[in-house]
């Protein structure tokens, strides 16, 4: 049973973020929020509004703020702190990793700015290698929302849970096209689509481009499943092994480096469980660049069409039945069957 | 193949004889720990020193039974532990630790088995576990690991320059939250001064003027490398706290006298709420009250061997019921 869902416009996840937190801070005293001197583009700045008391600047000291948090946390606080993922994953990583995770503190932080859609601030500024290193640590829990509504949704839901979770949301305004009633559960995947040719397995805004190019591929008889991994860690390993084992056939897709991210779990759970072949979109191991987050995206293979042309191509390795990467002529290359280089028929 | 096996038997051997030594070692060398367990309250100076030498040969005999681990650091700041944990400074229920009390992070966390040995001898743990330091499965870890619950240890620390933080996270949920009026002490080696994120805590503990909040620096002048104004300057560091916003006192970190004074002005600054957070700096001499480790930064990071540590116990006043045998 697929999750129903309609397209209700565009928004940013990072305004999802910001919202969750003011739910949070009306729910329970013990949140308090520590700012990295970029509150307002990480919407941190509605809950600093709403309770300043409970709002503490850090100023530009991510390491300090990640510390700061695991201090409050082991004296019964619930801290949130957000910054750009850049910053707030990969800069404090050691903080993250001995201080936050080691400790158990049940620290939360928010990753903003994530993925090449950030647009003009370019490359320093697009984190795409976090989700490899968040995914690793220990007790740690990885959230990435698919719009804005699950962003609200997966804020309120780490701040309930305890132990150290982290929360990926993007600058630019994406589809929002999930209901109020849409299911939420951290270590969940949810169904968006269902079909048993191939299986689009996707996590933040990839998923609704993952749902455009299974319609298409519905236009040539061909049924995706979409899977919304919103929890990427711990990892939904039951609903991954059932679509290997019902398509036979994946595509990750994720604004990320296609090492080591959503990817990389898939692989891990399908290899050792049901192993069938999988194509990976996502930036091939380069860094991003300023733009406009759709030409970076067009430009990155991080559209629908990537997805599309990945879909055929994995399904012709599973009919084959060559498990081998293109070794064998008759497979298409992406390029062959690209939307851009064929009319889709 | 063939000398793969004898590498393999070779280091077997090998083991088997290290096992045996050891076990040698401790047949006629036998480590006691002595069941004591000091009360926390005013004392007159002078009465720290029993106590600094207790924990001084908890530390060696911790050491050369764990056969691995720093010993410069921590006999160094025996005297700070003892004022700050027996001086009535820290306030705390060594039979049921996790109840309201103040705070302590041990932000260099190599430096733990001078935290263990004091710990030992509040009471908070059986002294006889003091003999599982860094060994498998303890609760005494290598560098402090808070999922081990050992009573005392406030948080993970190992990695330097993030325990300051976590302290000054502490003071700040209770001086700008919850009000319960704890404190917070934290102590930082000086070598770890050069990570840069040392700075950023001691900034943020002024900017929210958290008088609850006391930074001893131990001040011994060494780390592995060699001097610590050789391997990267941190001098002049009175004037470097001062200018972050700290009330500071630079102390002989083997006085008792001069160290009460200073945790007397820490309390006397956190009751009165003067806005400004405390820093102790506390000149040590590393391996301070074992003749040949004294300020001798090669003792670092290393145990003493058994014999280093018959020699050492003596200078600490233990008698070796028949070191003869040795």
């Amino acid at each position: 049973m697929s999750i129903p869902f309609e397209l209700r416009g565009s928004k940013p996840t990072r305004q999802g973020f910001g919202e969750g937190l003011v739910v949070l801070g009306e729910r329970y005293d013990n949140v308090v929020v520590l700012g990295g001197d970029i509150t307002g583009s990480v919407m941190t700045s509605l809950f600093k509004e709403r309770f300043p008391d409970r709002f503490f600047s850090i100023g530009v000291a991510e390491q300090n703020a990640t510390t700061i948090a695991a201090g409050l946390a082991l004296s019964g606080k619930i801290p949130f702190f957000a910054s750009y993922g850049a910053f707030c994953a990969l800069r404090n990583a050691d903080q993250l990793r001995i201080s936050v995770c080691y400790n158990e503190a049940n620290v939360k932080i928010g990753g903003g700015h994530a993925g090449i859609s950030v647009g003009p601030d370019g490359a320093t500024h697009q984190v795409l290698e976090e989700i490899a290193y968040l995914r690793t640590l220990p007790n740690m829990t990885l959230v990435v929302p698919c719009d804005y509504l699950e962003a609200k949704k997966a804020t309120i839901a780490i701040g309930e849970m305890i132990g150290p979770a982290y929360i990926r949301f993007g600058r630019a305004a994406v589809p929002f096209f999930t209901r109020d009633e849409t299911p939420f559960e951290i270590g969940k995947a949810q169904v968006f689509r269902d079909g048993n040719d191939v299986a689009l397995v996707a996590c933040g805004a990839m998923v609704w481009e993952a749902l455009q190019a299974a319609e298409r591929l519905a236009v040539r008889g061909i049924q995706a499943r979409v899977i919304n991994v919103s929890t990427i860690k711990p990892f939904d390993v039951q609903t991954i092994v059932d679509a290997a084992r019902e398509c036979g056939a994946i595509v990750t897709a994720e604004e990320h480096q296609v090492h080591a991210g959503l990817g990389g779990a898939v692989a891990e759970v399908v290899a050792k469980n049901f192993p069938v072949p999988i194509e990976f979109v996502g930036v091939k191991d380069s860094f991003g660049g300023s733009g406009e987050p759709e030409e970076l995206m067009e430009k990155f293979g991080l559209t629908w069409k990537e997805i599309y042309a990945a879909a055929i191509v994995t399904m012709q390795r599973r009919d084959k039945g060559f498990i081998g990467y293109r070794t064998v002529k008759q497979v298409p290359h992406y390029e062959d069957v690209h939307p851009d280089s064929q009319p889709v028929a | 193949m063939q000398g793969e096996s004898f590498r393999t038997a070779n280091c077997l051997f090998l083991r088997a004889c290290t096992v045996f030594v050891k076990v040698l070692m401790s047949a006629i060398f036998p480590v006691v720990f002595e069941p004591v367990a000091y009360e926390n309250r005013h004392r007159q100076p002078q009465e720290f020193a029993e106590i600094a030498r207790m924990i001084r040969r908890d530390i060696i005999k911790s050491l050369v039974l764990a056969g691995s681990g720093h010993s410069g650091g921590p006999l160094g700041s025996a005297d700070i532990f003892a004022v700050l944990y027996f001086g009535g400074y820290m306030r705390y229920t060594p039979q049921n630790w996790w109840t309201p009390r103040d705070r302590f992070v041990l932000s260099a966390g190599h430096m733990c088995p001078v935290l263990y040995a004091t710990l030992a001898n509040t009471g908070a743990f059986p002294k006889e576990e003091l003999r599982t330091l860094r060994k498998y499965n303890s609760r005494l870890q290598g560098h402090p690991g808070r999922d081990m619950g050992l009573p005392g240890v406030e948080t993970s620390t190992g990695s330097l320059g993030q325990g300051i933080s976590i302290a000054v996270g502490m003071a700040m949920a209770d001086k700008l939250l919850d009000s319960n009026g704890y404190r917070v002490f934290t102590l930082t080696g000086d070598g770890e001064l050069q990570e840069g994120s040392v700075w950023e805590a001691a900034m943020a503990a002024s900017n929210f003027r958290l008088d609850n909040f006391c930074w001893i620096i131990d001040n011994n002048d060494c780390q592995i490398d060699g001097r610590v104004h050789d391997v990267m300057n941190i001098y002049p560091l009175e004037d470097k706290c001062r200018a972050f916003g700290f009330d500071v006192v630079t102390v002989n970190g083997h006085d008792y006298a001069e160290l009460c004074a200073a945790f007397d002005r820490f309390i006397a600054n956190s009751e009165k709420q003067c806005g400004k957070p405390t820093a102790i700096i506390a000149k040590t001499l590393m391996g301070k009250g074992v003749s040949f480790m004294e300020d001798r930064y090669e003792w670092h990071g290393k145990p003493p061997t058994w014999e280093q540590a018959r020699i050492a116990l003596a200078e600490l006043g233990e008698e070796i019921s028949e070191p003869a045998a040795v």
